[in-house]
């Protein structure tokens, strides 16, 4: 990508702010603030981080059962996504791999769709492309802003009372500080917390609203990552990427039992056989013994001395407390429980097989 | 007592043919915080440029390059059990290595304070 980073709606809040600016996905975002990634992650887990994600791409779906069409190309029962509510899902390539991860909610006249700002433009194509008769419209004037922690409900609730009665994955469209906003109670953090679609001329006004709030401070892409990965979230192009299926990346949860029964989706053969037969390979949590962190690529080593696989994402874990990772191991591997070494900088390191997320989840159910 | 600084932002203060070295303030400021120093051991031996070790904040690692040959004396043990000492006090309590100089000729090339300032902006 040749062009100049863009610049979302809140830029000039996050130089105010003091945020680190740097090129994420062809966008110029805050990496961290004065705070640093270890508060921010902290500030999250206990209090309330609001977080910029205008990189994301934002979609309005218009037309006739678009609900079934989606599910020509994704894997999720989005035919029965009641209206009010957001389903996590993919597109998923003839082969079975995942062409990228997105959010789709039923928002009644029209389906919303967030999906991540690198794939941009391989997605809105893929969905012209192959949903019959849908108006696909790329939002290019709303910023997107994640409020999240357990103090996010009156952070939002205090300008918003109706997003206190909201429940996990339920969407909502109302007004904050007088703009109508779409309010969709979810996250990328594992904590209960919204992502509010906002009109891009009044951002900066209701993140400013949500920051004057003594319980929420503004976090960047940094604490981002290490808040997914702890809470064993996927990051796509590390985790999963076109040549993973759902079943190796541990997503069986997220295709729903209709659709893995009746198939009819790209890839389905191959994703119905790994349901049956089981996968070559598997995503798992590990967690090294001592304090290296162990990085993206690093070489995973059954308690034999072979190789079985390799790290896809790997940090510190603020709230853990030390070194947290997830990566593919064979199978026959990945029981948690299983004594591995991680192979960092040339030498082995202790670590173990571990049961996803590392830090409980705190929805709103 | 001399400081002499590199450009890979260490900084080398030096007496005698022995030195100490570590990362400047602007470099862990640079680098958020510090989780994780991987140290060499004392008699280890290394040249100008080689790594010498590596320093992992949240998100990232970053190698440390030896800005003179030498000889490790001593790595400090309390970057060990507390690597976010390095973002307090890099250029106190926080030093990584006392070495040894093999050649106090190469100290030339480094720059001094007003040299460091002026790349550093």
């Amino acid at each position: 990508m040749t062009d100049a980073p863009k610049r979302t709606p809140l830029y000039d809040l996050h130089v105010e702010l003091g945020g680190k600016m740097v090129d994420f996905a062809g966008w110029e975002m805050p990496v961290q603030y004065p705070m640093g990634i270890m508060g921010e992650h902290k500030q999250c887990r206990e209090k309330a981080a609001l977080f910029d994600v205008s990189h994301m791409g934002q979609v309005i779906l218009r037309g006739e059962n678009v609900g079934e069409k989606l599910e020509g190309i994704c894997p999720q029962a989005y035919a029965t996504l009641k209206e009010g509510k957001a389903r996590y899902g993919f597109f998923t390539n003839e082969e079975g791999g995942i062409m990228d991860d997105l959010i789709v909610s039923n928002a009644g006249d029209h389906y919303f769709v967030v999906v991540n700002a690198a794939l941009r433009h391989q997605d809105i194509p893929h969905m012209r492309d192959n949903l019959d008769g849908v108006e696909v419209t790329e939002i290019f004037d709303r910023a997107l802003v994640a409020v999240q922690g357990p103090a996010a409900e009156n952070v939002v609730g205090e300008l918003c009372p109706a997003a206190r009665d909201m429940k996990f994955m339920e969407t909502i469209v109302a007004d904050i500080n007088g703009v109508s906003c779409r309010i969709s109670r979810l996250g990328y953090t594992g904590e209960d917390g919204y992502e509010i679609s906002i009109p891009e001329d009044k951002a900066a006004d209701v993140a400013r609203a949500f920051l004057a709030h003594e319980d929420c401070e503004p976090a960047g892409l940094g604490a981002r990552d290490s808040l997914r990965l702890e809470a064993g979230l996927c990051l796509y192009g590390n985790d999963i990427d076109q040549s993973t299926s759902p079943i190796e990346a541990s997503l069986s949860w997220a295709i729903q039992k209709r659709r893995k029964e009746e198939g009819g989706f790209p890839g389905a053969a191959r994703v119905q056989k790994e349901l049956a037969e089981g996968a070559a390979k598997k995503l798992v949590g590990i967690k090294p013994t001592g304090r290296a962190p162990a990085r993206q690529g690093v070489e995973i080593q059954c308690a034999e001395g072979n190789s079985i696989g390799a790290i896809t994402s790997g940090c510190f874990g603020p709230t853990v407390g030390g070194p947290v990772a997830m990566g593919y191991v064979a199978a026959g591997h990945g029981e948690p429980g299983e004594k591995v070494n991680l192979i960092i900088r040339g030498k082995a390191q202790p670590a173990e097989i571990v049961s996803l997320p590392f830090v409980t989840q705190n929805y709103k159910r | 007592m001399a400081t002499y600084y590199s450009e890979e932002h260490e900084w080398v203060t030096v007496e005698g043919d022995t030195a100490t070295i570590g990362i400047t303030q602007h470099a862990a400021d640079q680098l958020g915080d510090i989780v994780f120093v991987e140290q060499k051991e004392a008699g280890d031996d290394f040249e100008k440029g080689d790594e010498i070790g590596v320093i992992e904040s949240v998100k990232a690692a970053s190698e440390i390059y030896a800005p003179v040959d030498g000889e490790v004396i001593e790595a400090n043990e309390v970057l060990a059990d507390n690597p976010g000492a390095m973002n307090e006090s890099p250029e106190g309590d926080a030093w990584i290595y006392k070495i040894k100089l093999s050649d106090s000729s190469q100290l030339d090339d480094l720059m001094d304070l007003d040299g460091y300032k002026a790349l550093i902006g």
